[in-house]
């Protein structure tokens, strides 16, 4: 596949020829695609150098921003949609960076491996020992991943903070996962993706 | 000059002088009856004359942006890292003018030439200038070389301040914006800097009120003096630390010794100084230096760039460095909100530099990266080929 499935499904969520604003973009690819397919106006943030230029050999407006020193910059509303894919787990302080995103954007999307996926807790149960699989690929004392969470303590999060869910969808891509994932997502997806707004 | 001249240079260039024989109405007021600009263009121009860029210089730049001069020429042109074959201003792929700005003392009318009514040289005479006019005369230079819409527009500094008023002044004639360790405005701690600079020029008892030519003087000291001053809010305090340090040229601490002492930096920015006062006008520095005080894109716009930017039709790069205090990151992140919250076209990176201001002029991976990534998209767009123009030209 050539762009990631969370990204198929977060550009069904978004209207065509909207304002984007796309947190940690990378190299573009979300932006791109949303560009071509749905003619959005669309900014990306991202702080890596290598990416930086990526995106811009990818046509995409990205503005180097260190999101971890807030968003103060962008006024209350300016954006159709606040997305960030793969991000929140890095992030010094998630939860006022979800506020900010939710502060600058009528909706947002947001994406994050889900920490309570059966194999995590297996790899954790049966050695003991921090989960290191296909997706979390790093070793604990030297990752970016500082804020793992679940889909449980997602949603825990959102309902302390009185953030409404307009839709969620659960992804995962291995057998039996793939199958049964809507059963028991906290269990069995991979990645979690949420819309919500305030 | 090198033993050979690199591979990626652009070689020998020679400057050209274009003439103006038509007034050019000033934003002070004032119209010169004629006027000329001397430029220096690498590259050629595609059929379609659509692959134009337009490089403006800093407050003591002029036209010689890249290669050398002649043979014996001792260092290249001062955008050489960035302006040749295969570098990120490529001049394989586009057409590169770069005009000494009016004003200037490097072959364009400015205070040193004769002012036509008196027959003396200009001297403080010469009228006030600002950013637009600059812009209004590069618009003429552009309708003389027949390109109708610049691919882009670059500078570093006073020149990125040029690339702005462009986007705002002739929207439809500029397709990329290029702004460099720039700002939509001075600082009242920059305006502070530049008057002390010209305080220093005006004291000089050489100035004579700015007919020094006419005396056969020049101020010497006082624009020694200026540019040490200057000099020093173009580097960075971590850079004069590493270069520097606390290291004497001459003289010594040890006790009972009563030789006079001269730190390493006393004598490096003396030399500045003088290398300068030996190659630049007096009076050029002072007209400079006021046009980038008087700059302040958004002042026409009710102060807000958000409207100004609103102008604007081109895409913009914003580039910034860390340890420029000159013109600070935030003032270029000031420049990229306001794009941002207009809905314009914007990418910034923000460089990591120890060089502080100057950094825009010198090398850096990164920086030339960046360069890299935005002028190939600039180059390979259809608006910038010669094939596509020139259809669209064949159909109208």
């Amino acid at each position: 596949m050539s762009i990631r499935t969370d990204l198929d499904i977060i550009q069904q969520w978004i209207a065509a020829e909207s304002r984007v604003l796309d947190l940690a973009c990378g190299d573009g690819a979300l932006l791109k695609n949303l560009k071509h397919h749905k003619q959005v106006e669309g900014y990306g943030l991202e702080i890596d150098p290598d990416k930086i230029t990526a995106a811009i050999t990818n046509g995409i407006n990205v503005v180097e921003t260190d999101l971890n020193k807030g968003l103060s910059q962008f006024p209350d509303n300016s954006f159709d949609t606040v997305v960030m894919t793969q991000a929140l787990q890095v992030m010094r302080f998630p939860h006022l960076v979800l506020e900010e995103m939710l502060r600058i954007g009528k909706e947002c999307i947001v994406t994050f491996p889900n920490f309570g996926n059966w194999r995590a807790r297996s790899s954790l149960f049966i050695h003991g020992r921090m989960p290191i699989t296909k997706q979390l690929t790093y070793q604990w004392y030297d990752t970016p991943n500082i804020h793992f969470c679940t889909v449980k303590d997602f949603e825990a999060l959102c309902d302390e903070k009185n953030i409404h869910v307009i839709h969620k969808e659960f992804v995962a891509e291995r057998i039996p996962d793939k199958q049964i994932k809507g059963i028991w997502p906290n269990l069995f997806s991979d990645t979690a993706i949420y819309l919500l707004s305030k | 000059m090198p033993d050979t001249i690199p591979e990626n240079s652009v070689g020998i260039v020679t400057p050209e002088v274009v003439h103006f024989d038509e007034p050019l109405e000033l934003a002070c007021g004032r119209t010169l009856s004629n006027y000329q600009l001397v430029i220096e263009t690498y590259g050629e121009l595609n059929g379609a004359k659509s692959n134009a860029i337009l490089i403006c210089h800093a407050l003591s730049g002029h036209h010689h942006a890249a290669g050398y001069h002649s043979a014996d020429d001792n260092k290249p042109g001062w955008w050489e890292n960035h302006i040749g074959p295969g570098k990120p201003f490529d001049t394989n792929r586009f057409f590169i003018v770069c005009p000494n700005n009016l004003g200037g003392c490097h072959g364009s009318t400015g205070p040193n030439s004769i002012n036509p009514e008196t027959g003396k040289p200009w001297g403080l005479d010469f009228p006030p200038l600002r950013a637009r006019d600059w812009v209004q005369s590069q618009a003429k230079l552009a309708d003389r070389l027949g390109i109708q819409q610049w691919a882009a527009v670059a500078g570093g500094s006073l020149g990125g301040m040029q690339a702005m008023r462009w986007a705002l002044e002739y929207p439809e004639r500029i397709r990329h914006a290029i702004v460099i360790a720039s700002a939509m405005k001075l600082s009242a701690q920059n305006i502070a800097f530049n008057e002390i600079a010209r305080n220093a020029i005006k004291s000089d008892p050489d100035f004579r009120d700015g007919h020094f030519l006419e005396d056969n003087t020049l101020p010497r000291n006082g624009l020694a003096l200026a540019r040490m001053i200057g000099h020093v809010t173009y580097l960075s305090d971590e850079l004069m630390g590493n270069k520097f340090g606390r290291e004497l040229r001459s003289g010594s601490f040890q006790q009972g010794q009563d030789t006079p002492i001269e730190f390493q930096v006393e004598s490096y920015l003396r030399h500045q100084g003088d290398a300068f006062s030996s190659s630049f006008d007096a009076n050029t520095y002072l007209l400079m230096t006021k046009a980038l005080d008087y700059f302040d894109l958004a002042r026409e716009y009710d102060n807000d760039p958000v409207k100004a930017f609103s102008h604007a039709l081109c895409d913009f790069l914003v580039v910034s460095f860390s340890t420029d205090w000159r013109f600070a990151p935030e003032r270029s992140q000031e420049i990229v909100k306001a794009l941002i919250d207009a809905n314009k076209t914007v990418s910034y990176a923000a460089i990591d530099s120890n060089l502080g201001h100057d950094a825009f002029l010198l090398p850096n991976e990164r920086y030339e990266q960046i360069l890299y990534a935005y002028m190939n998209r600039v180059a390979d767009e259809p608006s910038c080929s010669n094939k596509v123009a020139a259809s669209v030209e064949a159909s109208s």
